[in-house]
């Protein structure tokens, strides 16, 4: 009886990540016995778990748009540079123009960066990697003309509420990675989009000829994952009061594909979990925070890291639950 | 030339040779004899068994039962380098060589000349030069492969292979992307070798160049073995008859049954549609209620005119009419949205999308058809996914399975599911029996059957002429990419489509 259960707990969508997320958690707990302690002050809550929530904010937002790319069976290294180039556009702005027209112009950039990806995968046919990491050089040289190379700092009130105000006592980038979540999942999983986003990743020759438009789901994608990331690269710019165009959003490309791939969405498309992706995303913050806490160097980090995505992804393997089942047999 | 005459042990005997993939049963006791110095055809239609005994035989995968001689001796082949140790090359139609490096490091691979540990650049290339002299061959071998042309890189490849001491050299369709004079060098290369005693099988769907060339035909259908005759003593239509055909009496009786229907209404009329290079230009009429048989060999413009008529190519002559209104078919997608539907033949790759269920195969085209903004409700789509199930009778009838678990016939139906889903006005089948099991593959000619009777116009292809003759209504006869016959009524029958086929079929062979 217990190897089918373990089997089928272990296979169970989501479990894993679930599991492995509490498990991170209760460690962190031990290295730091305030972590659950969650107060309130300022009318803004906070707290360690807090915490969690809103540094992983903008890995959470570009995970939003990465894990529909990854989908497709495509994958955009990008996003850092957009959030980059989005950041140094909000800060520029923000002061002279007022936040709406800030943000309009953040978005627009983003949206821009993701029709030119989307441009170079669907109609040129460039294979995705290539593609994205045109932008993903090229964009960052973008953001350093817009900043002239230094760091813009600016004051506007809004723009600041944005990384550092709360809504209910709920810090703004959680509510707006909240709200990002329904958005998406009314749009992907209210309409046909993800059955086709899914259909189109796992056989794009089989999709096209049962008359999906594959070109047009993989353009919208890109372009919903250029949005997401510029969102993300406001919120970042908005938390430091500063676009910083050489270090904003550097590296997190790589953090948004593995929050991604822990969140159980293969790189080989098909199949996804936008909820998962999140739980992904808090999973790598979650050890960020703790490996903070505890006190280790910072260089720990990367290692600890390391080890967790690999017990994840054995944890979700099919190979590993089976080979996990068979072990359980042979005890009886 | 010619088999050798002194009755000695065969250089490759194969007996008895059985292999299945899952239920379906792709190779059923086939036995196989070549001859030293002889070259033989090997030929059948897609999915006849060709490949799976050619890697049955060299050992790419296991054999379920079955036994190989070389030369007399009984070998048991576990893997592709074994059967090169053995003596046995195969040189594929995407030739794998490496075509970065050199001529000479190609042909050296894993075996070059060394001395202290350092490959002897300067030797090799002597050796690479006489090597490719033997086949008449002069070329600069220190140039990258890959700057030669398709001919020079399977003369390289089969060059390395016969210099690895090959007895046995299997050519996989290695004339499919030659022209003409690159063809007459490959087969230079290939008497040459007969006659230094190597046996050579040769895969290929030009029957002219199998009567070119070859001294033994072995014809494989359906995974068995058809029959083995001399070239000089085989006539073409009784080599396409074995290609093709059941013995004819067997359908006769079938025919009759499916005779009763009517021919309904004009629904989608193509005239003078075609591509260059892909098609002759053709008129096709497809009625209501009609079953129309696209026949002929493989290569000959069967899949390609289904493609034409679906979108999933564009056509660069001639127009369309659905309805009688004219309409552009760009895309699969304008084809869907006027009421086409297409089953094509690669089931794996251009059909089923394996990861997602059985329901979400069935509802794809449908859901694709009302467009994004129109999503069908989970309860709507368990009910057309049941509905279908139970109507074709799907296994296992679970809806939630992936579709990449269920056989090969159980796959197709859900792909026919797919479509009637749509409600269709034209539905396009693409070889819709091909691999099978046979309890399956009557009831898909069963269906086929029904969708007609219901109004559907139908367009089929098949390589089984039993088959296209129950079903069909009209029957096109296809050659060397453009429609040359077309039969109705009481002319279908399978002698008067082989007899189509086989009519100087010399003519056109170049435009292969």
């Amino acid at each position: 009886m217990m190897p089918t259960m373990m089997q089928r707990l272990l296979q169970g969508r989501g479990l894993a990540q679930i599991v492995a997320l509490l498990v991170i958690l209760a460690i962190d707990r031990a290295v730091s016995p305030q972590f659950f302690d969650v107060r309130m002050q300022d009318g803004r809550l906070f707290g360690s778990l807090i915490d969690v929530l809103n540094r992983g904010a903008p890995v959470a937002l570009l995970a939003l748009g990465m894990v529909l790319v990854i989908a497709t069976r495509g994958i955009d290294l990008s996003v850092g540079a957009v959030m980059a180039i989005a950041g140094a556009i909000a800060a520029s702005l923000a002061d002279a123009y007022g936040l709406p027209l800030a943000l309009a112009a953040a978005l627009g950039a983003g949206l821009l960066c993701g029709l030119w990806n989307g441009f170079l995968v669907a109609v040129l046919g460039i294979q995705p990697i290539v593609a994205t990491l045109i932008l993903m050089v090229a964009g960052r040289g973008v953001a350093q003309l817009i900043t002239e190379g230094r760091i813009v700092t600016f004051t506007a009130s809004d723009l600041v509420w944005l990384g550092n105000g709360a809504v209910l006592g709920v810090p703004t980038p959680v509510v707006v990675v909240f709200g990002m979540l329904v958005v998406t999942g009314a749009v992907v999983r209210g309409s046909a989009l993800g059955l086709l986003i899914e259909a189109t990743g796992g056989n794009a020759r089989a999709s096209e000829l049962a008359g999906i438009g594959t070109r047009a789901m993989i353009l919208a994608v890109y372009v919903w994952c250029g949005l997401c990331a510029a969102l993300a690269g406001v919120i970042a710019a908005a938390d430091i009061m500063g676009a910083d165009a050489n270090n904003a959003g550097l590296w997190l490309e790589l953090d948004a594909i593995l929050a991604v791939v822990i969140g159980g969405t293969s790189l080989f498309g098909g199949r996804f979990s936008l909820v998962l992706a999140m739980v992904g995303a808090l999973i790598i913050q979650a050890m960020n925070t703790g490996i903070l806490l505890s006190g280790y160097p910072p260089e720990f980090n990367l290692l600890v890291k390391a080890a967790v995505v690999l017990i994840v992804l054995l944890l979700q393997s099919p190979r590993f639950a089976s080979a996990g089942a068979v072990l359980g047999r042979a005890r009886q | 030339m010619n088999a050798a005459s002194d009755p000695g042990p065969a250089l490759l005997e194969v007996r008895g040779l059985s292999k299945s993939f899952g239920t379906l049963r792709a190779l059923q006791e086939v036995d196989f004899t070549l001859q030293a110095g002889e070259i033989h055809a090997l030929l059948g239609e897609n999915g006849a068994g060709k490949s799976t005994l050619i890697k049955a035989v060299t050992g790419v995968f296991p054999r379920d039962a079955g036994i190989v001689r070389l030369s007399g001796t009984e070998v048991a082949l576990r893997s592709a380098k074994a059967a090169v140790d053995a003596g046995i090359a195969t040189v594929y139609q995407e030739v794998n060589l490496l075509l970065n490096l050199s001529v000479a490091q190609n042909l050296y691979l894993g075996r070059q000349p060394t001395r202290f540990g350092l490959v002897r650049e300067a030797e090799m290339r002597r050796n690479a030069t006489a090597l490719l002299a033997e086949f008449d061959l002069h070329i600069d071998v220190a140039e990258p492969l890959g700057t030669y042309s398709v001919a020079v890189q399977h003369i390289a490849a089969i060059a390395r292979a016969v210099d690895q001491s090959a007895r046995v050299l299997i050519l996989d369709e290695p004339t499919a992307s030659l022209d003409r004079h690159e063809v007459e060098i490959l087969f230079a290369v290939m008497r040459k070798l007969a006659t230094r005693g190597i046996g050579v099988v040769f895969v290929t769907h030009f029957l002219d160049q199998v009567y070119e060339i070859c001294d033994r035909i072995t014809v494989l259908r359906n995974g068995r073995l058809i029959g083995e005759r001399k070239t000089d003593e085989l006539p073409r239509i009784e080599l396409i008859r074995m290609m093709l055909g059941r013995e004819l009496a067997e359908t006769t009786s079938e025919r009759a049954a499916a005779q009763v229907r009517q021919a309904g209404e004009l629904c989608a009329r193509f005239e003078g549609y075609g591509k260059t290079g892909y098609v002759a230009p053709f008129d096709l009429a497809l009625r209501r209620g009609e079953v129309v048989g696209l026949a002929g060999l493989l290569g000959s413009g069967r899949t390609e005119t289904a493609r034409l008529v679906f979108g999933a190519e564009r056509a660069d002559s001639g127009g369309a009419t659905v309805d009688g209104k004219p309409v552009r078919l760009q895309s699969p997608r304008d084809a869907v949205a006027h009421g086409f539907g297409y089953c094509p033949e690669e089931r794996k790759t251009e059909g089923i999308i394996a990861d997602l269920t059985v329901r979400e195969n069935i509802v794809l085209a449908l859901q694709a058809k009302r467009g994004l903004a129109k999503p069908l409700s989970r309860s709507e789509q368990d009910e057309i996914a049941m509905r279908f199930i139970r109507l074709l009778d799907i296994r296992p009838p679970e809806p939630e399975r992936p579709i990449g678990l269920l056989s090969g016939g159980n796959q197709q139906k859900v792909l026919l599911a797919r479509w009637l889903a749509t409600a269709p006005r034209v539905l396009v089948l693409d070889e819709p029996t091909r691999g099978i099991d046979v309890g399956a593959h009557a009831e898909i000619i069963r269906l086929i059957r029904e969708l007609c009777d219901d109004g559907l116009a139908l367009l089929v292809i098949s390589s089984e002429l039993d088959e296209i003759v129950t079903y069909s209504d009209r029957v096109i006869v296809l050659r060397d990419r453009s429609h040359i016959d077309e039969l109705e009524g009481e002319a279908i029958d399978i002698s008067n489509i082989l007899a189509a086929i086989a009519a100087s079929s010399t003519i056109g062979a170049e435009a292969g």
